[in-house]
């Protein structure tokens, strides 16, 4: 795919800071959220869980639950049809539990009623008898050879025999000679890191409408970052035909990646089916986070070498991810992007994915990544300090740049590291001085993005005005974008056009909203629509000038004549020419569909000032700054809002984000008051510097941004620890117990 | 002949090569001779891999062309939050 890439564009709506188009209706409430829809006869559908960690499902009895008035429907695994796909049978194993619950909050039974004191009332009644199974829910005991089996018969073609049973994939990468160039070093260090599984956060809990009929004709509303992928996932669970099931997306009050998947969806489908109703079904926070994914626990070892002029010589990591009790590819992203940062000689990582009694993990925000950077920019910080190096001029003598060979594979090319480092060196920030206990840290994040299955229709309405019918939930702002870049190549005002987000039956087939690929992917078929449609009009001006369609060019919003050859007309505007559409022929549109690759990775640099009260061993994060490539900034709020949100969610990762779980293998703290996320008065304002380097393989040079930003904050705010206090943290989050505890033991 | 890189697990299933050639003037012709030369590979295949290209990585596109003077290197399919 080739585009106008190394032309310079004097951009007229991309770049402005336009009103977002969706701020009224969130403010006034006017926003239909998951748990905003509802039908007539609707029902109210509750979810019964496991007490146990691991546990065989002996018999189900829901006799006395269906007895109770007002009970329309009982379902469990059982009810639920055999898809031929594995991932998708764990998925549906995940939703309703068969012959083993795998996790305590696992989904067992569910119950649709006429009222939710009803449905409470009938989960009560339900009698699950268990045998209790040993369980594990630590990493590193999991991926012992004699761990309690989470799952048996799961690990494939690449984990060595004799392993644990729960080791389900394992994944190496990496180029050179590792004896050698670590020979070269003048120091080698070597670390084991662990952190914490953390779950996304988002505001709004998982919600559905559903109402499926014994014809097998389905409606399905639902906040998802993805209706397409539900559709595939829903019909196969449920047995039905993909085009029988409309999925409609809510408007979304936050995913970062944990919709990306289905826990309730199928469920309230099956519910529905049986009971020939509508079903609503809302998870409660509890069960947000006892049961729907969050990103993976790990544990890490980190080598590198160094000489004592900062080159560092090799590095090699082995990660052990868990993403709780299915097998889960995440380890392999952060086995990719642990040391993508650097142009080495000799790299290797090797991962492993392992099984633990605890929930499905699902995406989150560049799955894998923040972690596994976390362990090597912590040693490389460390590396640092031994020599007393400048820990930046490290970085940008060590940097990726153009021609290095990444640590993963594939030779970069255009990419925006060495940028992002030098804007990092010449702002004020990172020469500012600094007071006692406190201490500044620096890391380097990465991530690859991507483009994927993509579909826009374009209508240029009768009025002049412009309506983009795209198919990806916006979670970050991606109708204004959609709508400036068709405004800009249109060439009409932004507030002419307005972009709606389709249903499962309304356009084709759009892949989720993941991977940072809304505003490159989207944007690029917009683009080519808005192109598409410029061409139909374009045509029709030349038939009503009698002139060769190649000689009318599209400038300014207009048709014109191409030069004074050929002919003098007066231009025609896009109002002008879709007034009269109808005698010309038809109604105007551009489509356009694509697999879209060329995303171009992505970069970041983030700075963090933090001070340290010694004696709580609370972290105060005084001063924060994000640099990152953003290829072009189409709406720099949006895009600052990105690197300001990642940089948000790291420091909650770095500083009190975790999964507890008791010895029992219970989750301890599911709830906001013991699951600590970072609010407004935690925090300073986080400073923001874009970057824009073109990404060739986009029209305006566009890069996904929503990721990168939440994989330098876990190195950075801990190396700012390890420099105000001397002491070298290994383990996340650095709540104040576990860095008082290092502090009095320092 | 095209150069085709593998990540290092994957090599393990060809006979521990790090690169192997392959007659291929496409993604999809690449995937099927690598699959018929080392059937260890189609697993992996079958899960679903990405191709890069000169640093571009191409995720499914089957006509994706490439030649003996491109770099071309199989990586795990991509994903995301």
């Amino acid at each position: 795919m080739t585009f106008q890439s190394g032309a310079k564009r004097d951009f007229q709506v991309v770049g402005k800071r336009l009103v977002r188009p969706d701020g009224i209706d969130k403010v006034t409430g006017k926003a239909l959220y998951g748990a905003d829809f509802s039908a007539p006869g609707m029902l109210f559908g509750r979810v019964l869980r496991s007490p146990h960690p691991h546990a065989r499902i002996v018999s189900i009895d829901v006799s006395a639950a269906e007895s109770l008035e007002g009970v329309k429907a009982i379902v469990t695994g059982w009810d639920l049809a055999e898809p031929e796909d594995e991932a998708i049978r764990d998925i549906r194993d995940n939703c309703l539990a068969r012959d083993k619950v795998l996790y305590d909050g696992h989904a067992v039974a569910a119950v649709a009623a006429t009222s939710k004191s009803i449905a409470k009332e009938a989960i009560r009644l339900i009698k699950v008898e268990y045998e209790i199974l040993p369980h594990v829910t630590d990493v590193d005991v999991a991926f012992r050879p004699d761990a309690p089996a989470v799952q048996e018969g799961r690990s494939d073609e690449t984990v060595p025999e004799e392993s644990s049973p729960n080791i389900t994939r394992r994944f190496e990468f990496g180029h050179g000679n590792l004896e050698d160039c670590f020979a070269k070093a003048d120091k080698i260090v070597e670390r084991s890191f662990k952190t914490a599984a953390t779950h996304q956060g988002y505001i709004e809990p998982h919600a559905c409408l559903a109402s499926l009929g014994s014809d097998g004709r389905g409606e399905l509303w639902c906040c998802t970052q993805g209706q397409y992928l539900v559709r595939t996932v829903c019909s196969e669970i449920l047995g039905l035909e993909a085009s029988q099931l409309r999925v409609t997306a809510s408007e979304i009050g936050g995913g970062f990646g944990g919709k990306t998947t289905v826990f309730i969806e199928p469920v309230a489908l099956a519910l529905s089916g049986k009971a020939g109703r509508p079903v609503k079904l809302v998870m409660s926070r509890e069960e947000v986070f006892r049961a729907s994914g969050p990103t993976c626990s790990s544990s890490i070892d980190v080598k590198i070498g160094m000489t004592k002029d900062g080159r560092i010589t090799a590095g090699e990591a082995v990660l052990r991810y868990s993403g709780g009790a299915f097998p889960c590819e995440t380890v392999q992203f952060g086995s990719q992007a642990a040391f993508a940062a650097y142009d080495l000689d000799a790299v290797k990582t090797h991962g492993f994915n392992v099984m633990t009694n605890r929930p499905k993990e699902v995406a989150y925000r560049a799955p894998g990544a923040p972690m596994a950077v976390y362990a090597v920019e912590s040693v490389v910080d460390e590396l640092c300090q031994e020599f007393d190096l400048d820990p930046l001029e490290v970085r940008l003598k060590n940097a990726a740049r153009k021609g290095t060979l990444s640590a993963y594979g594939p030779t970069f090319n255009e990419i925006g590291l060495m940028a992002t480092l030098e804007a990092a060196k010449a702002h004020p920030h990172y020469s500012a001085p600094l007071g006692p206990n406190q201490g500044r840290g620096l890391s380097c994040g990465f991530w690859f993005n991507f483009g994927g299955n993509t579909c826009v229709s374009l209508n240029i309405n009768s009025d002049g005005t412009v309506g983009v019918v795209e198919g990806n939930p916006d979670i970050g702002g991606s109708r204004a974008s959609i709508s400036m870049m068709a405004a800009e190549e249109l060439g009409v005002p932004y507030e002419k056009v307005r972009t709606v987000i389709a249903d499962t039956n309304t356009l084709g087939y759009n892949d989720t909203t993941d991977g940072s690929r809304v505003t490159f992917a989207v944007g690029l078929a917009t683009i080519e629509a808005a192109r598409d449609a410029i061409k139909e009009m374009c045509g029709r001006v030349a038939k009503l000038w009698g002139i060769d369609e190649e000689a009318v060019i599209w400038e300014n919003g207009c048709a014109k004549p191409a030069s004074s050859n050929a002919g003098d007309f007066e231009p025609m505007s896009l109002a002008d020419i879709a007034a009269i559409a109808d005698n010309t022929g038809g109604p105007i549109a551009g489509h356009y569909e694509v697999n879209a690759d060329g995303a171009g990775v992505s970069f970041g640099v983030h700075l963090c000032d933090v001070e340290v009260d010694r004696e709580t061993g609370s972290t105060q994060i005084l001063r924060y700054t994000v640099f990152q490539d953003a290829g072009k900034a189409v709406h720099p709020d949006y895009v600052e809002g990105q690197m300001q949100g990642g940089a948000v969610q790291g420091i909650g990762w770095a500083l009190n984000e975790e999964y507890i779980y008791g010895e029992d293998g219970k989750l301890q703290n599911a709830g906001f008051l013991d699951y600590r996320v970072p609010v407004a008065s935690d925090l300073p304002q986080i400073d923001t510097v874009i970057l824009e380097i073109p990404n060739p393989g986009h029209p305006y040079g566009v890069r996904g941004v929503g990721e990168t930003s939440i994989v330098p904050p876990l190195a950075a705010i801990s190396n700012a620890v390890c420099r105000a206090t001397g002491v070298r943290m290994t383990e996340l989050p650095l709540s104040p117990a576990r860095l008082q505890k290092a502090l009095q033991e320092a | 002949m095209v150069r085709v890189k593998l990540w290092g697990s994957l090599s393990d299933f060809a006979d521990g090569k790090e690169v192997v050639e392959v007659e291929a003037s496409n993604f999809k012709q690449l995937l099927d001779r690598l699959g018929e030369t080392y059937p260890g590979l189609k697993p992996q295949f079958e899960r679903g891999v990405s191709l890069a290209v000169d640093g571009t990585i191409y995720r499914e596109a089957w006509f994706t062309p490439i030649s003996d003077e491109n770099e071309v290197v199989l990586i795990p399919y991509m994903t995301g939050g």
